[in-house]
């Protein structure tokens, strides 16, 4: 992980570049502009309004940009594209709060978000094939849920909510992973038990990790981009940040 | 593909309605034709017309959960589909009238030589053809609910928003049809019909055949509806009720799912509305009434939204209960009516079939934890019954 | 030979009329009882040029038909009706002179014609009234029949007016004369100007009619002159319209403000807010039916008296309403809109069950009946009343949501409920007294709405959608939305009136506001960024 970056643009997987938006006159981001290479483990830490949650809904398409450049793969204006769009070019994105499908089962949540054809048609003919039943299987391992397949994820404790969304999120096979504050109200095994899983998961795709948990972000041992008031104030390892008298000041000293 | 899709439609449940379904669309009309008058089971015709009257209110009731309870659009407009569908009927019964009007012009019904209109609308050509009638009775309502949720799904109106437009539209239309320059008989509506396809509307015969075809209609759009429910596109529909952006970020078009839904559900609501006028013998623009809607929308709640058939239960039983309050207490069925709504949404938000289906399933898993307690003592939560969907 | 005699006669006395004419009013008056048509137009020319102001009460009679003459002598008089017969009067002195019965006298026949020439007579003698009423009336009447034998003197009288108000008026009368006299191109040219600013439809009528017999060379300024009156009258024209828009804007308003409490600002979708208006124009009713059997000099005072009535009639069933079934259903926006509908049900019925089904009579006081003009406006005091009232109700609500210690709890709780509720304030209690004042003032929109619409059980009803309408496309939780919505919906409603008609007019709004929606999901003042999630 170089921790100088060159002016000139890398092959990115995701690139932003001054991206500003405002509510109402609150500057909500502010010439944000942040890469995320293919393959990369990346955690953002922040006050509270600092703009992450902002961030990753321009990323997504739920808000538009009031200026900048938001683009994937080196050729994708995500700008232009709406929240459908953005998913299925490979972007997924867990909510804060998680959020299921409470009257569908465990299983049915997976088969959901699967990637496959996603038209009405497409959905109303559909029939589970052996290789999609294999896939939910092998996702169902791999978020510990196995043995709860066939319950309704209203009945699911709130960690296992977050793995299944985070299990929804694989199973749209995304190139990019959006991940907002993940292990909020878990214990600290479960906590433990999601790095894992996170550091899993990064090895087949990029990750991006939203946390105000610095114990976690140690524990994931990655790159860590701090943001505030809307852009970015310090980037590199998690000693090196934490270290930053800006960071002290804005956010760990408070 | 098609064969799975309705395969997995016939479940439990919905195999034994579409039985009583075809056993009622084969008893009435039988005891009514076959057995006479002095009978103590021969069904009187008027009363095999209200009961067609109420199966059709049923398959209103039925489109409307489709929306509302799968998808979490609360309608307040579907009368309005529903009308659509029986004026479409209404116009090809008035073309059969022909030369039988009190005027007798052989083109024009009786309320355009009285306006002194000299030649028929272009919108009434067509009409004296059955089939291009029928279509009508689907095209229309089908075409009014996808323009309108083409443009309510995609700027994402939501919630009561999207109730409070649906209301304004069908208030829109009834003003529309109360215009006498609209050419739909303004007030009085078309009524006075004679014949549908050669026999007259109000032989015996041609009753039980309506009652007959409402009752397989009925059966039908539940296959129907329960195969769209029961596939991957129902689970999706679901989805979309209980956390639209969930699915949004999943990648499906929600406008689509839901536009597709509506109008669908706008097409069987417009069935209805063509099985009903003739059953009537009248549609005017009263059928527009947001009150209408509004009922249509507490049916829905009584038998149970979200489980296709409480609506027809909630249809025939609410309706039931209209025919007898307003012929034995008047007075009364508002404050009826009034109190169902109250009641239902304060003590039974699941309406009957809902609340019978959580009873059942919390009764099978009382049995079920306790079966398993006696055999291997586990921190697992109590397995619960898909029968919840 | 009979016959010859008597036309003989006839002819003779019209030519005698005249040398007798200079003298005499009354054998003037005298020899309109023996006159035809023909013969009573010129003798009434001649009883005007005359300048005598005391033979107007008898030409008026005349315009009356109460002008007889006594058969045995032929003398004239003006008569009453006293019983059986007629009482009869001097036609110039004015005193009684007996009784006649009907058998004995003649009635004068009169037609339009002599009509028209015995109002422009009687305009041109009272001209020179002391009384400066009478003068301006009379100004007046030769302004509406111009003639050209009025002509000379209307000039004298001018000469003599001191009056500005009378001289001006003179002055258009004196034009509108000359149009139709044989005057000089010059003079004519001038007239058409002062017409012209007098302005109105009247004067355009004045034109057209006298154009019809003028001169070619005038017909330009003529029609410049008509021209200019009517684009004068098209800026009247949308004033009234403007004013009719605001006036129903006003409506709106008053039906819309109480939901734009319990909707906009609680989020509650009260489909029995069309019933609270209900209750509160019955409210108005019983008032005032209590007022009639017991103290009918406080009649006027009626709607003051009702004002209050209303308001805790209906905030008590708002509280009733609110303690007993909307609390249960917080969070389930759609529910609530169910069981609401079903409380309006029972409403409606229970009014039908208590004061019947038909229209109740709700009567206008005194200052709120009858209309003025402004310009060419017509502006009906009722209309205006409710202007100005829906307007006071707004501001006195945005005065106490932004000034008064509950308006600040009240913006508290539907802001952060849980923080509101952890700095001591009773939530529930404000969600209660919020429904309540909401219900309230939708009760006093009803006392107003009783001067304007049929007191019946499904008043609510019509107002509903309206309201539902103005408050969603003003935009939810905003009360300037709710005023600019509703004052902007009734101009655009009255404005599409006169090129759509009525019905079609208030089609196209409604499917404009659905179109709207569609642009702006969250109305017309949006609240924006991250509080608002989808």
């Amino acid at each position: 992980m170089n921790l100088v970056r060159s002016e000139t643009r890398p092959k990115s997987l995701l690139y932003l570049d001054g991206v500003s938006v405002s509510f109402d006159g609150f500057k909500a981001l502010n010439s944000l502009s942040f890469v995320v290479e293919p393959g990369e483990l990346r955690a953002i830490i922040g006050p509270n309004g600092a703009g992450k949650t902002t961030m990753m809904d321009i990323i997504t398409g739920k808000t538009r940009p009031d200026t900048g450049q938001v683009v994937f793969e080196d050729l994708i204006d995500l700008t232009k594209k709406d929240e459908a769009d953005i998913a299925q070019l490979g972007i997924g994105r867990k909510f804060q709060k998680p959020t299921v499908f409470e009257s569908h089962t465990v299983w049915d949540n997976l088969e959901l978000a699967l990637n496959r054809k996603r038209g009405v048609f497409a959905t109303l003919f559909y029939r589970l094939t052996a290789e999609d039943r294999d896939r939910i299987e092998e996702i169902l391992a791999t978020i510990r849920l196995s043995h709860r397949r066939d319950e309704l994820a209203a009945s699911l404790s709130h960690g296992q909510k977050q793995w299944l969304e985070i299990g929804m999120l694989l199973a749209q096979e995304p190139k990019l992973l959006l991940v907002d504050e993940p292990v909020a109200g878990m214990t600290d095994a479960e906590t433990a038990e999601t790095a894992i899983l996170l550091k899993e998961i990064a090895k087949s795709r990029s990750v991006v990790v939203v946390e105000h948990d610095m114990g976690f972000i140690r524990d994931l041992g990655v790159k860590v981009t701090c943001l505030a008031e809307g852009s970015v104030l310090a980037e590199g390892s998690i000693d090196f940040v934490s270290n930053d008298p800006k960071v002290i000041e804005n956010y760990l000293g408070r | 593909m098609i064969t799975s899709f309705i395969l997995r439609a016939l479940e439990g449940r919905i195999v034994m309605t579409v039985a009583v379904l075809a056993a009622v669309a084969l008893a009435i009309p039988a005891s009514n034709l076959l057995l006479s008058p002095d009978s103590a089971l021969h069904v009187p015709t008027y009363a095999m017309s209200l009961m067609g009257k109420y199966l059709c209110y049923a398959l209103l009731a039925l489109a409307l959960d489709l929306v509302w309870g799968y998808c979490g659009i609360l309608s307040l407009g579907h009368g309005a589909f529903f009308a659509l569908g029986g004026y479409a009927m209404g116009m090809y019964l008035m073309r059969q009238i022909g030369s039988r009007g009190v005027y007798g012009n052989p083109l024009l019904p009786d309320f355009m030589v009285f306006l002194n209109w000299k030649e028929l609308p272009w919108f009434w050509h067509g009409f004296d053809m059955f089939w291009f009638a029928m279509l009508m009775v689907v095209v229309v309502p089908g075409l009014l609910a996808f323009v309108f949720g083409w443009f309510a799904f995609r700027s994402r109106v939501n919630g009561v928003y999207l109730s409070i437009i649906t209301q304004a539209m069908t208030y829109a239309l009834m003003l529309s049809f109360f215009r006498n320059d609209m050419g739909f008989g303004g007030n009085n509506g078309l009524t006075d019909y004679k014949e549908i396809l050669g026999f007259s509307v109000q032989a015996d015969g041609t009753r039980a055949v309506l009652f007959a075809l409402s009752a397989l209609m009925l059966a039908l759009c539940l296959v129907l509806a329960s195969a769209i429910t029961r596939s991957k596109f129902g689970k999706v529909l679901v989805g979309v009720r209980d956390a639209e952006s969930r699915v949004r970020f999943l990648g499906f078009r929600v406008e689509n799912i839901k536009l597709f839904t509506f109008v669908v559900s706008a097409m069987m609501a417009g069935i209805a509305g063509a099985l009903f006028v003739p059953q009537v013998g009248i549609i005017n623009p009263g059928e527009f009434a947001p009150a209408n809607s509004i009922e249509v929308v507490v049916w829905t709640a009584v038998g149970g939204r979200g489980t296709l058939i409480g609506p027809i239960i909630g249809a025939v039983l609410v309706n039931g209960g209209k025919s007898f309050f307003t012929g034995a207490f008047p007075e009364l069925w508002l404050y009826a009516l009034g109190a169902l709504f109250i009641g239902v949404t304060l003590f039974l938000p699941k309406g009957i079939v809902g609340t019978v289906q959580s009873v059942l399933a919390a009764r099978r898993a009382v049995k079920a934890a306790a079966g398993r307690d006696a055999s291997e003592n586990d921190d697992r939560a109590p397995s619960q019954v898909q029968a919840a969907e | 030979m009979l016959r010859l005699f008597l036309s003989t006669l006839f002819l003779l006395l019209a030519l005698v009329a005249p040398s007798l004419a200079q003298s005499d009013p009354k054998a003037l008056i005298d020899a309109l009882g023996k006159a035809d048509f023909k013969q009573a137009e010129d003798l009434i020319g001649q009883i005007a040029a005359s300048g005598d102001p005391r033979v107007v009460p008898a030409l008026n009679a005349f315009g009356d038909g109460d002008l007889y003459a006594r058969k045995s002598d032929g003398a004239v008089f003006i008569t009453k009706p006293a019983g059986a017969n007629l009482a009869l009067i001097d036609p110039l002195s004015g005193e009684s002179v007996g009784e006649a019965p009907k058998g004995a006298l003649n009635k004068l026949k009169i037609n339009n014609t002599l009509r028209r020439v015995l109002r422009a007579a009687t305009g041109g003698l009272t001209l020179m009234s002391p009384d400066r009423a009478a003068r301006l009336s009379a100004a007046d009447a030769v302004l509406r029949a111009p003639s050209a034998e009025n002509l000379a003197l209307l000039e004298t009288a001018l000469a003599k007016e001191a009056d500005r108000e009378v001289k001006a008026r003179m002055e258009e009368a004196r034009a509108a004369s000359v149009l139709v006299s044989d005057r000089s191109i010059e003079e004519k040219n001038a007239a058409i100007d002062t017409i012209a600013r007098i302005g109105g439809r009247d004067a355009i009528s004045l034109l057209l009619t006298a154009s019809a017999t003028m001169d070619p060379g005038l017909k330009p300024a003529v029609n410049a002159a008509v021209a200019r009156i009517q684009t004068t009258l098209a800026f009247w024209d949308m004033g009234q319209n403007v004013w009719y828009g605001l006036s129903l804007g006003s409506v709106l308003l008053l039906a819309a403000i109480g939901l734009a409490i319990t909707f906009g600002v609680m989020g509650i979708i009260n489909m029995a807010h069309g019933e609270m208006v209900m209750l509160g124009a019955y409210s108005t009713y019983v008032v005032q039916e209590a007022i009639r059997t017991s103290a009918p000099h406080l009649f006027d005072w009626s709607l003051a008296i009702a004002l209050p009535v209303a308001f805790l009639v209906t905030a008590a069933v708002g509280l009733v309403i609110e303690r007993g079934v909307i609390r249960f259903l917080y969070g389930r926006p759609l529910e609530t809109l169910l069981a609401t509908w079903g409380i309006s049900l029972v409403l409606q019925q229970l009014v039908r069950s208590i004061f019947g089904p038909t229209n109740r009579e709700v009567g206008n006081p005194s200052w709120m009946s009858g209309a003025f003009q402004l310009g060419e406006m017509q502006v009906t005091w009722n209309r205006l009343w409710i202007v100005v009232f829906s307007l006071s109700i707004f501001i006195g609500l945005l005065v106490l949501m932004k000034r008064s210690a509950f308006g600040l709890q009240m913006r508290a709780v539907t802001q952060n409920r849980r923080m509101a509720s952890s700095m001591g304030i009773r939530t529930p209690w404000v969600d209660a007294f919020t429904f309540a004042l909401g219900s309230g003032i939708a009760g006093i929109a009803g006392v107003a709405l009783s001067q304007i619409d049929n007191v019946s059980p499904n008043l609510g009803q019509s107002y509903i959608i309206d309201s539902f309408m103005v408050v969603v496309f003003g935009g939810v939780g905003n009360l300037w939305g709710t005023l600019v919505g509703a004052l902007s919906l009734g101009v655009l409603n009255k404005f599409l009136e006169p090129w759509t008609g009525a019905v079609l007019g208030k089609i196209l709004v409604l499917v404009l506001i659905i179109l709207f929606i569609q642009k702006r999901p969250r109305g017309l003042f949006a609240l924006k960024g991250r509080a608002v999630e989808a």
